[in-house]
């Protein structure tokens, strides 16, 4: 995996600056400055834990080339510098792979295959260490996820081998480094609350409230507290917690990103946008009234909706929520061991996608990757994965637009795609097919789409009046496919907990 | 998993793995005056499209033959004027007659990758796809894997993608021959070879197997009746593939030997820069330019390159079977390779693609030999700035091969298809006990040495006194390994046998 990895080293894009901007802060700044510093543009938004690994590794980076260290020198780059910073990448990968290992070793193999190639176990493998989405991200764009999302397989694999206080300390290590987590923490919270606080159920499977274990809720509490403490208890020493949040939690970034997540708001811009159309040529608007930035200017700032109403931080909560509500529900009431806490992590991580304030499009990735736990152990979640991962990883495209990354792309997202159609269907082979006719067609039409976007649309006039069409096509067809796969999701786990109810009964 | 599917990560690996090697740098990038075959195949666009077909191979005012004369067959012309069709569609600065000598930009750079990805999924992709799912007696994963491991060969990708050069269409069209005679087409095998030598006259090289081959069917079907048909339908198609390919040229009789002397350029002597071939390492130790006349050169170097051949041509005449021949494509090669006249180190090529084809049967030797041929060609790449991409590809390909068919474990006088060799030897030499082994420590010997120069080129300066030291090494380190391979491909040949053949057959 490595190897192909090498081949990539030569692009170059903002995460590059980003990262060194990070190096160069926490080389040479003691901790009091880090979260104020401001020469770059690109200031600190992790928490402390990220921190203390660029300072780690800056340390190894000195060797390499101490230039880039140095906080004012803004976009530098030299061929010591990406090489350094790629292969840093590189090494912090070997977590994802023991990860990936980990989690292998707890997909139980019903179905003997007498070829490796068809082993379930194999598959999976597969499908974590060459997912294209994080190969594009971590490795043509540059970021740390494999890392992270290293430490997340690792902390639900130790969940399902039922080793609940490494997973805990997992998890909360990993929320350190990288809050974005935290959409997944009520999945984390609960199942823990549930299937290790309260340590035994009764003969029908609900809850035995006299096996609460207050030693468990301690152990736990401990953990939690103590990273945290680790993490943040410099800062609240220096009483510099509200400068670290407001950097953390940034607000003032509009609801949706530059390109557009394909997620709920996308839909909902996408409708204000069509009213306001239909408004201003039926004479239903005053043309005067309407701003005029538009949100499809592709900058990240504050917007206003037009004819729908606004949409505030708050309210994204609240969606968020409410949408997460009857996962957590079906976990507490019915647990059905990892496999439960599985799909209400999946979903955690979809719902919150669907409804979070500026979502990037990375994050169907924190969706992506745990399902594909599931994916190789039922056919309906087959299914839903190869759906919702053929979407994903296509409204990903955008983030590679230079003509040299384009074969780049859609070789890679061929051959992951034909790959994991191949290789499910083969292992659900004697079940029914994994996809109806509509999800299919639905699917195919994403080629039309991708040659319309990427090599018709530049060749016509249009591409200087309105630059953002293809963007907005890409969304708003992906965010249809992406919540249908959650609202089937939400319905293929929620009957499978009344049926299971049911023979309960 | 279904064999389509298989087949179509296949070749979506080994497009990717293409297409990454060509975000690298080529030949001659940024190196004014000359630059390098990428401009030279820049400049055959320009006089291709801007000329008329009577001065492209001649010395006129328009056309320099010093800067980068077409000196490829007109097969090769032709594809350029194609290409350079297309490029003034895109951008006509980039064929501009006389101002766009030594044009570099991303988008022409782009132009220029697609042009040979597209050759190449065209034709040689296919080719070894077709290949792989006729080869009979092997199971579906063993013809995945040999695709695999033949579309990831290094040396083809990093030359073709890397350096910059077509070869992947003469060699496909070369392979699309080999294919069509397997199927007893031996009109099209024929057209398919000569259009593969109208491409490049490097072809030559496979030329006698062919002819030996085709002639030993002629006289195993006897020449009194059907064997005389088929000879003169070969010969048929011989003369109209080069007749449609010459027309524009057949129309005056210094056109053609004008071509001819472009083709074949004799008085550029022995060899040219460091080649892993005897010329070049005998010189180390006599320097033979000086002791012999140019003329004696030519003679000595074709006398020795027939001889090393005879016995392989011989027997295939004799006995013309498939396996015989692909074989005879090998041992043939590599006698031209290492004894010809001005060859070049490319010219390797044409010895891999054929070792590539007899993969599944030698697994073992035809890996060694793969890395081998890939590591002759290191100062050439070095000096095009392709390290990481050498590094990165020869590593995977070792690794995919290890993988597909265990080489390690196939080390035996059987799997290396001795056993006829060893027992005639067996009253001899009583130490074929312990060969598998030996054979083992010689390749782990060979690839350490190999991985250890490669190191030392890329990362340590020679010494003042000795400026060459290192690309000298290579060459003479993997001259030895093709002269043992040459003996070893040679006895492999001879000592085939139908009786053996079919003594393995009940076993």
């Amino acid at each position: 995996r490595a190897k192909g990895k090498c081949l990539y080293i030569v692009n170059y894009s903002t995460d590059f600056e980003v990262h060194r901007n990070w190096l160069a802060i926490t080389h040479n700044l003691p901790i009091s400055q880090w979260y104020y510093e401001e020469t770059s543009e690109w200031t600190l938004d992790y928490p402390p834990f990220f921190a203390w690994f660029e300072c780690a590794l800056s340390h190894v980076a000195k060797y390499f080339d101490p230039k880039m260290l140095v906080i004012e020198n803004l976009n530098y780059t030299s061929r010591a510098t990406i090489l350094f910073q790629r292969f840093s990448v590189i090494f912090t990968d070997i977590l994802f792979v023991y990860a990936v290992r980990e989690c292998c070793r707890c997909v139980n193999g019903k179905r003997a295959a007498k070829d490796v190639l068809e082993k379930p176990t194999f598959i999976l493998a597969v499908l974590l260490l060459w997912n294209f989405g994080l190969l594009i991200v971590d490795h043509i764009h540059f970021q740390y996820n494999g890392f992270l999302f290293g430490l997340m397989l690792l902390s639900v694999a130790r969940l399902c081998q039922k080793r609940y206080l490494e997973g805990a300390l997992l998890f909360a290590v990993l929320l350190h480094f990288k809050h974005i987590y935290i959409y997944v923490a009520p999945a984390y919270g609960i199942y823990l609350l549930r299937s290790y606080c309260f340590t035994a159920n009764n003969a029908d499977g609900s809850l035995k409230w006299r096996s609460f274990s207050m030693l468990h809720v301690t152990l736990l509490g401990l953990i939690v507290c103590l990273v945290s403490a680790l993490s943040l208890g410099p800062f609240i020493v220096l009483g510099q917690l509200p400068q670290v949040i407001s950097r953390l939690f940034p607000f003032k970034r509009g609801l949706c990103h530059a390109y557009w997540a394909p997620n709920f708001w996308a839909l909902y811009n996408a409708m204000d946008k069509a009213l306001t159309i239909f408004g201003l040529k039926c004479n239903f608007l005053d043309p005067t009234k309407i701003p005029k930035a538009s949100m499809t200017g592709g900058l990240v700032q504050e917007f206003q909706h037009t004819v729908l109403p606004g949409v505030t931080p708050l309210a994204t909560l609240i969606c968020t929520f409410i949408s997460i509500l009857p996962s957590v529900f079906c976990l507490w009431f019915k647990p059905q061991g990892p496999r439960g806490f599985l799909q209400c992590l999946v979903l955690c991580a979809l719902s919150s996608f669907m409804f979070g304030w500026h979502v990037h499009e990375k994050a169907i990735l924190l969706a992506i990757l745990p399902l594909s736990l599931l994916s190789v152990q039922r056919a309906k979640d087959a299914g839903i994965y190869l759906l919702l991962t053929t979407i994903g990883h296509f409204s990903l495209f955008p983030l590679l637009f230079t003509p040299p990354e384009l074969p780049i792309k859609i070789l890679l997202m061929l051959l992951f795609t034909v790959y994991s159609f191949s290789s499910l269907n083969s292992l659900f082979r004697r079940e029914r097919p994994l996809l109806n006719w509509l999800e299919t067609i639905y699917l195919i039409q994403l080629v039309p789409l991708e040659i319309f976007c990427e090599i018709i649309f530049p060749l016509t006039p249009w591409k200087r009046h309105f630059p953002f069409v293809p963007l907005l096509l890409t969304s708003v067809y992906c965010a249809l496919g992406v919540t249908y796969a959650w609202l089937k999701l939400y319905v293929s786990v929620l009957t499978e907990r009344i049926s299971v109810r049911q023979k309960a009964e | 998993m279904e064999k389509w599917s298989l087949m179509t990560i296949t070749v979506l690996l080994a497009l990717t793995v293409r297409w990454t090697v060509s975000l690298g740098s080529y030949s001659g990038a940024g190196k004014p005056p000359m630059y390098g075959d990428y401009e030279a195949q820049r400049h055959w666009q320009e006089v291709t499209y801007n000329l008329p077909i009577r001065q492209w191979y001649f010395n006129t005012s328009d056309n320099n033959l010093l800067y980068w004369g077409l000196d490829y067959p007109p097969l090769t012309a032709y594809h350029s004027f194609v290409c350079a069709y297309i490029a003034k569609l895109i951008n006509p600065d980039w064929i501009a007659l006389h101002t766009s000598r030594g044009y570099e930009s991303q988008p022409h750079k782009l132009f220029m990758r697609t042009t040979v990805f597209v050759a190449d999924l065209l034709v040689y992709i296919p080719a070894v796809i077709v290949y792989c799912f006729s080869l009979k007696e092997t199971s579906t994963k063993k013809k995945v894997s040999s695709a695999l491991c033949i579309l990831l060969y290094p040396g083809l990708i990093l030359i073709d993608h890397g350096h910059f050069q077509y070869n992947s269409v003469s060699l496909g069209l070369a392979l699309w021959g080999v294919l069509y005679l397997s199927y007893d087409w031996d009109l099209l095998g024929s057209a398919a070879f000569c259009l593969a030598l109208n491409y490049k006259q490097m072809e030559l090289y496979h030329s006698l197997p062919f002819f030996c081959y085709l002639l030993g069917k002629c006289f195993k079907k006897g020449l009194k009746g059907k064997g005389l048909v088929l000879l003169t339908k070969i010969a048929g198609t011989v003369v109209v593939s080069f007749a449609v390919c010459w027309l524009p040229f057949c129309t005056d009789m210094e056109q053609i030997m004008q071509v001819l002397r472009r083709l074949f350029p004799i008085d550029r002597g022995l060899f040219e820069d460091k080649v892993a071939n005897i010329w070049c390492s005998l010189s180390v130790l006599i320097k033979i330019k000086n002791i012999i006349s140019p003329q004696t050169q030519l003679k000595l170097s074709f006398a020795l390159t027939f001889l090393s051949l005879l016995p392989t041509c011989i027997k295939l005449t004799v006995q013309p079977s498939l396996r015989g021949f692909k074989f005879a494509l090998v041992s043939c090669a590599l006698s031209f390779f290492l004894f010809s006249f001005q060859v070049h180190e490319k010219s390797i090529l044409l010895v891999s693609i054929p070792v590539c084809l007899i993969i599944n049967e030698i697994p073992f030797m035809a890996t060694w030999f793969l890395l081998v041929s890939t590591f002759s060609m290191l100062p050439l790449l070095l000096k095009d700035g392709l390290l990481l991409a050498y590094a990165v590809t020869t590593l995977a390909f070792l690794s995919v091969c290890a993988a597909s068919f265990s080489i390690f474990e196939k080390t035996s006088a059987e799997d290396l298809q001795l056993k006829p060799f060893s027992l005639s030897l067996k009253g001899y030499v009583s130490w074929f006990k312990s060969f598998p082994k030996i054979v083992r420590c010689l390749f782990l010997l060979s690839v350490t040495l190999m991985g250890v120069l490669s190191l030392m080129s890329a990362a340590v300066h020679p010494p003042q006194r000795l400026p060459d030291l290192f690309p000298l090494s290579v060459s003479v380190i993997s001259c030895l390994h093709f002269l043992l391979f040459l003996v070893y491909f040679n006895v492999v040949i001879l000592w085939d046998s139908k009786n053996s053949r079919s003594q393995r057959k009940i076993s």
